[in-house]
């Protein structure tokens, strides 16, 4: 990859160099100290809700009112996750089938998958979520046999409607991205164009694709918590539902919203903190 | 314009699609003010998170251990809760703390209205991953390109605006692209803590004239809509910054 689009600093001369390199040196920390201002506010303000969350703590103990209810609370949690995990899996089943039209050379096929895709990419994941709630029927009929067809099915549905969307978009910008004398190389090595794709193409857009795809699963795990708008009782309504039963206090909020971010942090960091080890030793072997 | 009007109470009256939002001159006035709050909240959002995106990933790679740290934590925390409860914990639990001030009228107002905590909620969220974006983006960039950068003496902050974020933006623009788009449609979430959005004033159309499953069309084909616009614009842009031989020509 070139860059010509830096134009030198002219007037400087070779030897001049070094002490031009010092200089941000000495610039640097001054211009990073406003920053560091900005942070350290930012962390203020953190600080300052936990010290409110203390003081609820004080009154009426926000952390026993916590503990009370934890087991709830917690098995609230691991619904969230199921759901996420089910939507995920569906999701990118036919996400990865829709990847995989949106770059076939078929014309019709490809503008079929493309349209599908913004379709569900462009609509926001409430209202998708609304839709699947209200247009798929509440049980069906197989055969004489009528199955229920529970909420929390419908919103899995819900979510792996964008899910799918996106990992489709995901495996679009792998191929993309990759530079074109891959596929120039395989061309005149006699590769097919499925050969190229499986043995060539896909295989190196797996390191391309993994981060942005943990990116979404965790994205899909937070936004698990919307169903609750739509009536599924998960995480956020049983947060509510407590907030309710201990006499609906104001200063409870923060603490029990907290606690909520709490969950969704211990579980979410884990996996960034692998998408970050995936993606350095991926960068190894390039 | 009564014409227009006419013709979809008699489709109202013939079919039942009650679009009252065309005939209803209150409804139009509450949906077209939640159109333009959506808009406003997602220019204004995307330009704050850009900017975050962009400062974070320089502050990044800064050589002083406690900003790295710093932009790290931010970064950790918004990417890792989610956006719902960020906006639930801003608006109720800080909301709470702030002092309250008079306003023209002598009424007591709280000093940071709903529609801000959404800006700001939004903007950290969308923020906190434009960093983490534009940071892979930078790392995409071939070590020896900032190495010579360096060697022609750019300063740390020269090296990241003419040398790593143009290469850096080219590369992790579709990133950049997914994210602005989910930005867009996070600011639904606003609804959460009335603000008077598009979704928000749906809901209240559809409680008064019973036509959910019309007013959801409507909601779907706006949002698909205001998303394809930012799309489009995005593409355009994609191609327009495109680097000659990098990227598969022949699928699009």
């Amino acid at each position: 990859m070139t860059s010509d689009t830096s134009p030198a600093p002219a007037s400087v001369l070779p030897v001049l160099l070094p002490f031009r390199a010092s200089q941000p040196r000495r610039f640097a920390p001054l211009r990073l100290q406003f920053i560091h201002a900005v942070g350290f506010i930012g962390l203020a303000l953190l600080v300052g809700g936990a010290a409110h969350a203390q003081s609820g703590a004080d009154q009426l103990s926000a952390l026993g009112v916590i503990w009370k209810w934890f087991p709830l609370l917690m098995s609230g949690f691991m619904f969230n996750i199921a759901i996420s995990v089910l939507s995920m899996s569906l999701g990118t089943i036919a996400g990865l089938g829709l990847g995989l039209l949106a770059i076939s050379l078929n014309r019709p096929l490809r503008r079929t998958a493309w349209g599908t895709t913004q379709f569900f990419r462009n609509a926001p994941w409430l209202v998708l979520l609304f839709f699947a709630m209200f247009m798929i029927p509440f049980q069906f009929t197989i055969f004489g046999t009528t199955y229920p067809l529970p909420d929390w099915v419908k919103a899995v549905i819900g979510f792996a409607l964008p899910v799918m969307a996106n990992v489709s978009e995901i495996v679009r910008g792998a191929v993309g991205s990759l530079p074109s004398g891959q596929w120039e190389a395989a061309e005149s090595l006699a590769f097919s164009r499925r050969k190229t794709l499986w043995l060539i193409i896909l295989p190196q857009c797996v390191k391309r694709m993994l981060p942005p795809w943990m990116n979404l699963y965790s994205l899909v795990t937070m936004a698990t918590v919307q169903a609750s708008i739509v009536g599924v009782t998960e995480m956020l309504t049983l947060t509510a539902q407590v907030h309710a039963a201990e006499g609906g206090r104001p200063d409870l909020l923060a603490p029990l919203y907290g606690f909520a971010m709490l969950c969704f942090f211990v579980y979410c960091y884990p996996i960034e903190r692998f998408t970050l080890y995936l993606e350095r030793r991926f960068h190894l072997h390039q | 314009m009564d014409l227009v009007a006419d013709w979809f109470r008699t489709l109202y009256e013939t079919t039942g699609i009650n679009l009252t939002i065309v005939y209803d001159t209150y409804d139009r006035q509450r949906f077209l003010s939640g159109l333009g709050m959506t808009v406003f909240l997602s220019v204004v959002s995307i330009v704050l998170s850009v900017v975050i995106g962009a400062v974070g990933a320089w502050a990044q790679g800064s050589p002083l251990r406690v900003v790295r740290a710093l932009v790290n934590g931010f970064v950790v925390l918004f990417r890792n809760t989610p956006p719902l409860v960020q906006i639930f914990f801003f608006y109720f639990g800080l909301g709470h703390m702030l002092p309250r001030i008079e306003n023209a009228d002598g009424m007591m107002v709280p000093l940071v209205t709903n529609v801000q905590w959404a800006i700001i909620s939004l903007s950290l969220f969308a923020g906190a991953f434009n960093v983490e974006i534009f940071r892979s983006g930078i790392e995409a960039v071939p070590r020896t390109t900032t190495e010579a950068a360096e060697a022609l003496g750019y300063t740390r902050l020269g090296v990241y605006r003419h040398v790593l974020l143009p290469l850096a933006l080219r590369i992790c623009l579709p990133a950049l692209n997914n994210n602005l788009v989910n930005l867009l449609k996070t600011t639904t979430l606003a609804y959460a803590i009335a603000v008077p959005e598009t979704l928000y004033v749906s809901k209240q159309i559809w409680t008064d004239s019973q036509n959910v499953p019309v007013m959801m069309t409507v909601l779907l084909i706006v949002y698909t809509g205001l998303v394809g616009i930012l799309v489009f614009l995005m593409h355009r842009w994609e191609r327009m910054l495109s680097i000659p031989g990098y990227g598969q020509g022949a699928a699009r």
